[in-house]
Formats: structure tokens, sequence, C-alpha cells
């Protein structure tokens, strides 16, 4: 097991790298001044320019930047955005509450997701199924962000039983509209995945052997079919947080959640390139690490993983 | 011991034997190819028939609007129709600016039919062409590019389009054409890795050896006999991958960074009608409803391809 840790986080360094090298390359060293399309069509004194080409590292060569880049990136150093507020602060205070959103999210695609695919999975081809199966393209067809508009409209304004938008009142309970509006972009994976999973379980042999040796019916499908079936769903589970994070900035800015989403949002509409770039960085960090987890668990949820060359 | 529901029968019963299959085959005729086979499955299939209309339905509204609505989409944009209700001639109401919500939904579509359907083009070139390489050769061809894939998708798609966005090349030439590039960019690894995988699986197949010792050259046979017979799976996701880009477009021009405000597509229209979803939810929810039976058309027909086309799936 240690041997297979090791190979992983071996393997997580160069796509990291990688994937760093990539959006810094693309923000600040392809054709276009950066410092001159922040400002848009007013255009700065040279002494501003001078000033943030310094903050920005941008007088130095290609990989002296993408070094000191990636040395702040590590250390928290994320500069200031706009308003002249440290990144890495803001960050410090919304982080947590976009936490709390993708956890609530993560745990209702996940009881929602595989509960109705357990279910269809045992009753293959019957009307549940195919209904099921048919309202899970619908989900899949439908962009978050109509989601997010209808739960709003639908829950929050007509029928009056949550509040509307979040605001600054951050609780499980005001998380739940906009936390459902961001499960429904993986559920119907989750619920396909999980479906397909018994489906094939169901008939392997060592479910016919626990149902010859008499168990009943319901230890046979939670202890054997269900376990079984787990583990491409946690899988899945782990790789759909990179979905669920673009979500959030969706969510976020619909439901006006101070999260990391709406952060992002806001340095969009406002342009500023480095904040997004900052943001987006950490994120990644965020994403690879998350799949690096996930990856060690598979393993040890599945000893197969662990043994192949 | 509890009996299991059936004990009457001490072998399994013929329906769920492959016995059936194969008393089935005729013999005297030669076999189906997997197209044709799979085209006799989807004819019977009713989301495959329901998907197929709908799409050829979209696509007509996207080359010729003018067939649908006798209005211009902004001519008559008049602020004395600002959030109006349905009239006659005008069945979905006004927008804000008091244009017809109809038209703009009308002519919205050529919008997103435009980078759905030339995204997966370039995806496909792309995709194709590198996983292909990268499955028959094999060696270091595979390795850089499997690499270079991986860098890729470790982006999850948003949040990359959110930073190439901010490049000052795509801030400064907003257009159809380069949110285009801006989704084959960032979505070209997913095709690449399949094509890969279903290449390697047919590599080593029988007919390509005999192909070869027949003295077909390499690059000759991968395109005349390997690729040809990877093209199912591929042809799935690129029917599901249209879907969607189309809703990659419409999110990122609701974030207010795709397509120019200037083009008239469903996700400039949402995001300009979320200012006044409380007082006239109309305006928002027809180009939601336009852009999901859109993505669900591309999306079912995706998956009644899956059904017909990967036998794997088909025997459960």
């Amino acid at each position: 097991m240690i041997q297979f840790i090791l190979r992983r986080l071996l393997q997580v360094i160069p796509v990291f790298l990688g994937t760093t090298l990539l959006v810094y390359f693309m923000v600040f060293a392809l054709p276009g001044d950066p410092i001159r399309a922040l400002f848009g069509d007013r255009p700065p004194s040279e002494a501003v320019i001078a000033a943030l080409r310094q903050q920005y590292n941008l007088d130095q060569p290609f990989w002296v930047q993408y070094g000191l880049f990636l040395k702040n990136l590590f250390t928290f150093n994320l500069g200031v955005d706009f308003t002249g507020q440290p990144i890495a602060a803001t960050l410090g205070r919304v982080f947590p509450v976009t936490v709390m959103l993708a956890v609530e999210a993560l745990v209702i695609q996940a009881v929602f997701g595989i509960g109705f695919g357990l279910i269809a999975g045992l009753r293959k081809g019957k009307i549940f199924d195919s209904s099921v199966l048919l309202a899970s393209l619908v989900v899949i067809a439908i962009p978050i962000f109509v989601l997010g508009f209808v739960l709003q409209l639908v829950f929050g304004v007509y029928l009056g039983w949550a509040k509307p938008t979040v605001g600054t009142d951050v609780s499980w309970s005001t998380l739940l509209l906009p936390a459902f509006a961001l499960a429904l972009v993986s559920f119907a994976y989750v619920l396909r995945l999980t479906r397909a999973s018994v489906i094939e379980n169901s008939t392997a042999d060592y479910v016919r052997t626990a149902t010859a040796k008499g168990l009943s019916r319901p230890r046979v499908v939670m202890a054997h079919i269900l376990r079984n079936s787990m583990i491409p769903v946690v899988t899945y589970l782990g790789a759909s947080l990179g979905g669920l994070m673009g979500g959030a900035i969706v969510t976020e800015g619909i439901f006006n959640v101070p999260g990391v989403g709406q952060k992002l949002y806001q340095a969009i509409l406002r342009s500023e390139g480095p904040t997004v770039v900052a943001i987006v960085s950490v994120l990644v960090l965020v994403f690879v690490i998350a799949n690096l987890l996930v990856d060690l668990l598979y393993a040890w949820l599945d000893p197969r993983i662990r043994y192949e060359k | 011991m509890k009996s299991n529901q059936d004990t009457t029968h001490f072998v399994a019963p013929i329906e769920e034997t492959p016995l059936l299959a194969t008393d089935a085959v005729k013999t005297d005729q030669a076999p189906l190819s997997l197209w044709a086979d799979a085209w006799r499955k989807l004819r019977r299939r009713p989301l495959f028939i329901v998907s197929a209309v709908m799409i050829l339905v979209i696509l007509v509204v996207a080359f010729f609007p003018g067939l649908f609505t006798q209005t211009a989409p902004n001519d008559n944009c008049q602020l004395a129709n600002s959030d109006g209700a349905p009239s006659p001639g005008h069945p979905f109401g006004f927008t804000f600016q008091g244009c017809d919500v109809y038209a703009r939904v009308i002519y919205g579509t050529q919008a997103s039919v435009m980078v759905g359907v030339f995204a997966v083009i370039g995806v496909l070139i792309i995709g194709v062409t590198l996983g292909a390489l990268a499955g028959f050769y094999g060696g270091w061809v595979d390795s850089v590019i499997a690499r270079l894939g991986d860098i890729f998708f470790a982006l999850p798609l948003v949040l990359g389009a959110l930073v190439v966005t901010q490049l000052p090349f795509f801030r400064e030439n907003k257009s159809v054409w380069t949110v285009i590039m801006i989704i084959v960019l960032l979505a070209w690894p997913q095709m690449a890795r399949l094509t890969r995988g279903a290449v390697i699986e047919v590599r080593n197949a029988d007919f390509i050896t005999a192909a070869r010792s027949l003295g077909v050259s390499r690059i000759q046979s991968l395109i005349k006999h390997v690729l040809p017979n990877a093209l199912a799976p591929i042809i799935v996701l690129a029917t599901m991958e249209l879907g969607v880009f189309i809703v990659l477009e419409a999110t990122l021009s609701f974030l207010g960074i795709g397509l120019p405000g200037s083009i008239m597509s469903w996700g400039n229209d949402i995001s300009a009608a979320q200012s006044s979803i409380r007082t006239n939810p109309a305006v928002l929810l027809y180009p939601a409803a336009a852009l999901s039976i859109t993505v669900l058309s591309f999306i079912m027909l995706g998956d009644a391809l899956r059904d017909a086309l990967d036998p794997k799936s088909r025997q459960r």
C-alpha cells in the first residue's frame, strides 16, 4: 500500500506542474499585454504600468516568473485584488462556506443517486426503472443555471419554503436550496452508475452463493450487491468535485452565497485577470489533491488495484 | 431453507440462457454488420425516433429561422412593450427592452447549434487524430500525448474556460469562433483517451495482422482498418458532447464571458433576463426551455446510439 501511495504521489507532481504551467502560460505569456488589458479602453500612465509589471514579476524571464508564481501559490501569498484586499485572506474567509455547500451537495447526490440507482437496478426493465432512466436524462440536459433559477423561483419565491437568496446568513438550512441545485449536476450520473453497477453485480456468482446459503434478501442486497457496487460510485463522487467547483460559480452567483465561486464570479465580472488566475490555481490544487485521495480510497476499497504492476 | 420465487426449474429458463440467441442466428444468410444491426435496432426505439425528429426540427430552425417567425428579432423592440404579456403574434411576451421573446428564442438557436456542431468537429479532428496516433504507435508518442491529456484533464472544464477567456486575445476577439476554439482546446483529451482505448482494442486483432501481412502499410492499416472498427464509441461520445458543449457555451455566455452581447443566443438572453426574474420570469424560462430541450435531444440520441452500437451494454 505504501508503495502504491508513493507511486501515485509521484504521478501527481508532473500533472500539477503541467496544469499550473498551462494556466500561468495562458494568462501571462501569450501575445498581448496582460497589464494593458487590465485597463480596458483608458490607457494608464507608464509609472502605473511599471509598478504593476513589478508586482506581477513580469519584468523577470518567464521561468523565474513561473517559479515565483509557484512559490507564492504554495506559501498562499496570492497578492491583492483590485480593491486592495489580500486574496489569501478573502479565500480563507469564503472557503469554509463553499466547503459546506459542496459537502451538502455531495451528501444529497450520494443519498438520492445511490438510493434511486439501487432501486432501479434491482427492478431492471420495470416501469420504475425506465421512468427513472428517462428522468435522469432530463436532469442531465438541464443546465445548472436554469435549474438554479427554477428552484429559486418555485421554492424561494412562489412557495416561500426557503429564502431565495442566502446573503450573510450562512447555515446548513439556508444552503439547502443552492446545494440541491448544485447536487443535481452529478446526481443523474451517480444514479446511472449505481444502477449499471447493481445490475452487473446482481448476477455475480457470490450473490447467488449468498442467496443459496439462505441469507435474507435485504442482507444480500445491502451487504453483497450494494457494497460491491459502491467502488465505481465512490470514485465518481470524488471526480465529480471538479464539476461541483464549476457549478459552484453559477449557483453561488444565483443564490448570492458568499463563497469562493461568488468571489470568482465577481472577479470575472470586474475583469480582474490576476485574481481569477489565483483562485483557479488554488481550486486546481484542491481538485488534484482530491483526485489523489479518491485514488487512494479506491485502492483501499479494491485490493486488486493495489497489486497491478 | 427459504425457497426463492421459482423452484420448479432445475436449469435456467431458456430465455435466460444464450441458447435462444444462438438459435436465432440464421446460418443461410450473411451476418449483419454492426451498422446494419444497429440501424435495425434503432428504427424500433421510440427514444431514437423522438430525438432524431427533434434534432431535425432544431436544425431547420437554426438554418431557416425566418420560416418560423414573421417578427425580426431586434427591429420591433419598443420600450412601450417592456415586460409585456403575451399577445396575438407574440406568444411568449416581451423582454425588458420590449423585444419579442418568441423571435429571440427562434433566432438564438443558430448560435447554440453552431457552437455545438463546430466544437464537436474540432474535438473529433484533434482528439481522434492524437488518440489514434497514441494508441496505434504506442511508445513515446503515446506517453507524450497521454501526459499532455492528463494536464488538460486536471483542469475542470468551466474553470479552464474561465482562465482562457481572461486571455487578452480572447477578450479582444469575442465571437462564435473563439468560443468554439476555447471549447476544443479544453475538451479534446476525453475524445483522445476514448479513441486511444478503442484503437488499442482492435490494433492487435487478427484481421489487422492479416492486412499488414498482405503488404498494407502501417498508416494505411490504421486509417482503413483500425479506425472504422473503433468508430462506434467515438460517434456515441461525439453526440453526447454536442449537448455538453451547447450547455458550456450557454454557461459561459450566462457568466458574461462567452459570446458577445451582440450575438443573439439563449445564454445571453437568460443572462439578461436575470434581473427581471421575479417580475417577468417568462423571459428567462422560454430560452431556458429551448436550451434544455435541444441538449436533451442530443443526449437522448447519444443514449439510444450507445444502446444500439455498444454490444457490451446490449447484453445487459
